[in-house]
């Protein structure tokens, strides 16, 4: 194995003329280093100025998300001998806004959540006094997939869609929406439907299914949106079919 | 998000991990009409709760008792707690917990339904919720998604916080830079809630996330609140060598064994028990972290750990408890193991080493989170109520975040409501608080790196106040970090740019931490006993005539540390002896 291997690095700094460029540092190459490493070996022996967003480094605070070789990674679970001898490519996650070097706007992301509303919603009064809800381990299970999503925002990425339709509400947000009407505590379906049901809901999906590919956390953002989609057919035929006050 | 003058607000939570964001939904529900705030670095879901895994205790399941989870803190603490804030502690915790089952924390559950607990080190009984083994994870984002709901919480998300707005003894908000925009403004409040987790950065090895820098102990600390108790570090006894990857204590609690290079289960010669084939509560691999990383530290003195890369190391074995247990109850631990060891523990033993994991000490409140200057509150790592004592159980942490979060918000937001608005004054200070910034970012200060004084500070921390210390390496550590002071003033940054400028931040969480290890090493200092997670090789035993106290670490106007002692509160339970195993 050789004992280095090359990074070829986005560096961005905003400005009225400027663009992406692209920067190439050696870096030790060793058996437990991850791309992230790598980053960390640049910033605090070669470059100072490098910025990029980091933080748990055992993948699950999502913070750390880039392109690497052109697929969406979670650099600090993706290793540099996974690609010697090198060079790899080192890029910023697509279909975002770059706001230095690596790091991205995701503020879109942001403001998008919260329009599923990913809580629990109840119309009754039922408080902690009454003790917990029940719920089996069948039950947990119908949710547990979706409830693991990190928010990386690597699906975002990963989405032909997103790239070309930004008001998509995207994938991440529509698993979570799945996440909560199928928890045996929530009674949101119908709101968080009336959301979903909007032409930037599922309807923008066209199921190409990187989004499930390129999970991290393996959730099925894919499956949601099919869920999804059945459920709001169902809904404009019985539009088409009775008044809504009996639905 | 502010748009231009200062912003203003009556409660600024700091931190938007587990304790921040109990805070601003406990003030959201409790008092409606006033304005509230989270200012974190990074955006919450990214707070180091998130990487949490065993579980958060409560007193629930049938035949546990209030009485056995606060005698199990007391004695796992060394008796250096505060016995009425554990009593507060493990009568609300159940509630607290419950509580985020209703805002749809996926609890695992019995067969029934009903909350299911595992056992936890130093635990007498079975009272650990747990969310598989992504607990901190799944408690983080049901927070953060329940915080959605409240549209009136405002928001400053990448936010640095590096100054205290502190009058007359008085805190009246923060100055914060964003980091987006590199913009630096004031935000003012009436109560500033500190709410930043720990500084496990100040060692080497730690299971910490790059973000856990003591921020808001440094903060607190610059402003004239006292930290509290900060010689006591606890290593968790399993890290995975390099990365410093946690291995859950609920590996052990779901019947995992410690070997040595012997295949043998060590523990037992350190009066922790008798092995036996099931796990036993409060005994063996389920004894408190502070005895079980100890016992690591005499087993390398023996010989009989294994040598790696990474330094010595013993082995976890998981073997035993089949893939379907694994696959349920720890599928994180497979996971991480098969990323980042390649090893499956299903089939392999799992290498670990004790690394340093979590700060008992923090800054001093009261049990309500109030800190010493007027307006101030902590709660979470951040703080020291103290239910932690000398040595914190594994589990009771998410769960103070919970109870302690909640009562410092209720609290910063009563004080808050009765509060005047903050004086012209504040302005000014802020203004300086600017210069000073805008000067680090352009002056040509000399050519000492980052990186070089950060690694120092942490190898000094590592050999003067490790597992164990003693007078000398303490004295010489002290001496060192002296030194590093004197050449952070010449660290250079040659990142002039605005936008998100993260050499910028590093210098300032450097110079937080570097202060925090200074409280560390003082401290230690000037503890001469061994009680807990604190164990001095010239002062062998504890000490109840001369140390049954706190240990509060003060910054005098020269920089200098100064340390008053502080009684310990004893309710209904006098000081014992620890007693696992047996």
């Amino acid at each position: 194995m050789a004992d280095s291997i090359k990074m070829q690095v986005t560096r961005y700094t905003p400005g009225p003329d400027s663009v992406p460029t692209v920067a190439e540092y050696d870096v030790p190459l060793r058996k437990d280093w991850a791309i992230l490493d790598g980053l960390n070996y640049v910033k605090d022996h070669v470059d100072s100025s490098l910025s990029y967003r980091w933080s748990c480094r055992m993948g699950i605070c999502g913070s750390c998300g880039m392109n690497v070789e052109g697929e969406p990674k979670l650099t600090c679970a993706t290793f540099l001998t996974d690609y010697a001898p090198g060079p790899v490519r080192v890029e910023p996650l697509s279909n975002f806004p770059i706001v230095r070097d690596l790091v991205v706007d995701i503020e879109d992301f942001m403001e998008k959540l919260p329009r599923v509303k990913p809580w629990i919603i109840r119309d009754d009064d039922v408080t902690v006094i009454d003790g917990e809800y029940l719920q089996t381990p069948e039950e947990l299970a119908e949710y547990k997939q979706f409830s693991n999503c990190i928010n990386c925002m690597l699906c975002y990425a990963a989405c032909p869609i997103y790239g070309l339709e930004p008001d998509f509400i995207g994938p991440a947000a529509i698993a979570l929406a799945e996440r909560y009407d199928l928890d045996s505590r929530d009674r949101g379906q119908r709101e968080r439907l009336d959301v979903l049901i909007e032409k930037e809901g599922v309807w923008g999906c066209t199921f190409v299914g990187e989004c499930t590919k390129v999970c991290p956390k393996h959730v099925d953002p894919a499956g949601a949106i099919q869920r999804y989609k059945l459920k709001a057919a169902k809904e404009n035929v019985m539009a088409v079919l009775l008044p809504r006050t009996t639905r | 998000m502010s748009d231009g003058a200062a912003a203003a607000h009556d409660v600024l939570l700091v931190g938007g991990g587990a304790a921040g964001l109990r805070a601003a939904i406990a003030i959201a529900e409790t008092n409606p009409s006033l304005s509230v705030a989270v200012v974190s670095k990074v955006y919450p879901m990214r707070s180091h709760t998130v990487s949490a895994e065993g579980g958060a205790a409560g007193a629930f399941a049938e035949g546990d008792t209030l009485d056995e989870h606060a005698y199990d803190t007391v004695s796992g603490s060394d008796w250096l707690c505060d016995q009425d804030a554990v009593e507060a502690f493990v009568q609300e915790a159940p509630r607290e917990l419950l509580q985020l089952e209703h805002w749809g924390c996926p609890w695992s559950r019995e067969p029934d339904g009903r909350i299911a607990v595992r056992a936890f080190g130093g635990m007498k009984n079975m009272r650990t919720w747990f969310a598989a083994d992504k607990t901190g994870f799944h408690m983080l984002h049901s927070l953060f998604q329940t915080s959605l709901k409240y549209t009136d919480i405002t928001r400053y998300d990448e936010w640095f916080v590096t100054r205290l707005l502190v009058v007359d003894g008085r805190v009246h908000g923060v100055v914060a830079i964003d980091l987006m925009s590199g913009r630096i403004e004031a935000i003012t409040a009436k109560s500033v809630v500190l709410c930043t987790g720990g500084c496990g950065k100040v060692f080497p090895f730690t299971t910490n996330a790059a973000i856990n820098t003591g921020d808001g102990m440094a903060l607190a600390y610059r402003a004239g609140a006292p930290l509290k108790d900060m010689e006591f570090v606890q290593y968790h006894p399993t890290g995975l060598p390099f990365t410093g990857i946690l291995i859950t204590e609920a590996a052990r609690a779901e019947g995992g064994w410690l070997l040595n290079k012997d295949g043998y289960r060590y523990l037992q010669d350190y009066d922790l028990g008798k092995p036996e084939p099931t796990p036993v509560l409060r005994s063996m691999e389920l004894g408190p972290r502070d005895r079980l990383s100890q016992a690591f530290e005499y087993e390398v003195a023996k010989g009989r750990t294994i040598e790696s890369p990474y330094g010595p190391v013993v082995n976890l074995d998981l073997r035993h408890l089949g893939e379907k247990l694994i696959e349920t109850k720890l599928p994180m631990v497979r996971e991480l193991c098969l990323s980042y060891e390649r090893i499956d523990p299903v089939k392999e033993l799992i290498p670990v080493r004790p690394v340093v994991h979590y700060m008992m000490g923090g800054v001093h409140t009261d049990i309500n989170g109030a800190a010493p200057i007027d307006g101030l509150f902590a709660a979470g790592e951040t703080a020291c109520v103290t239910i932690n004592g000398a040595n914190r159980l594994g589990s009771n942490s998410l769960s103070e975040c919970l109870v302690f979060g909640a009562r410092a918000g209720k609290a910063a937001a009563e004080y808050a409501a009765g509060a005047s608005r903050p004086p012209a004054v504040v302005t000014s200070q802020a203004d300086d608080e600017v210069r000073r910034l805008e000067q680090m970012r352009s002056t040509d200060r000399g050519h000492e790196r980052i990186a070089d004084i950060r690694e120092e500070m942490q190898s000094t921390m590592e050999d003067s106040a490790g597992i164990f210390r003693s007078g000398d390496s303490l004295a010489k550590g002290v001496d060192q970090l002296a030194e590093l002071q004197q050449r952070l003033d010449r660290i250079q940054l040659y990142d002039q740019n605005s936008a998100f400028n993260t050499e910028l931040v590093a210098a300032l969480e450097l110079a937080n931490i570097l202060d925090i290890a200074e409280t560390i090493l003082h401290s230690a200092a000037q503890r001469e006993e061994s009680r807990g997670a604190h164990q001095r090789t010239d002062f062998t035993t504890r000490d109840d005539a001369r140390f049954l106290n706190h240990a509060l670490a003060y910054r005098d106007s020269d920089g200098s540390v100064r340390i008053e002692r502080l009684p310990v509160t004893i309710t209904r339970w006098p000081p014992g002896e620890r007693v696992y195993g047996r």
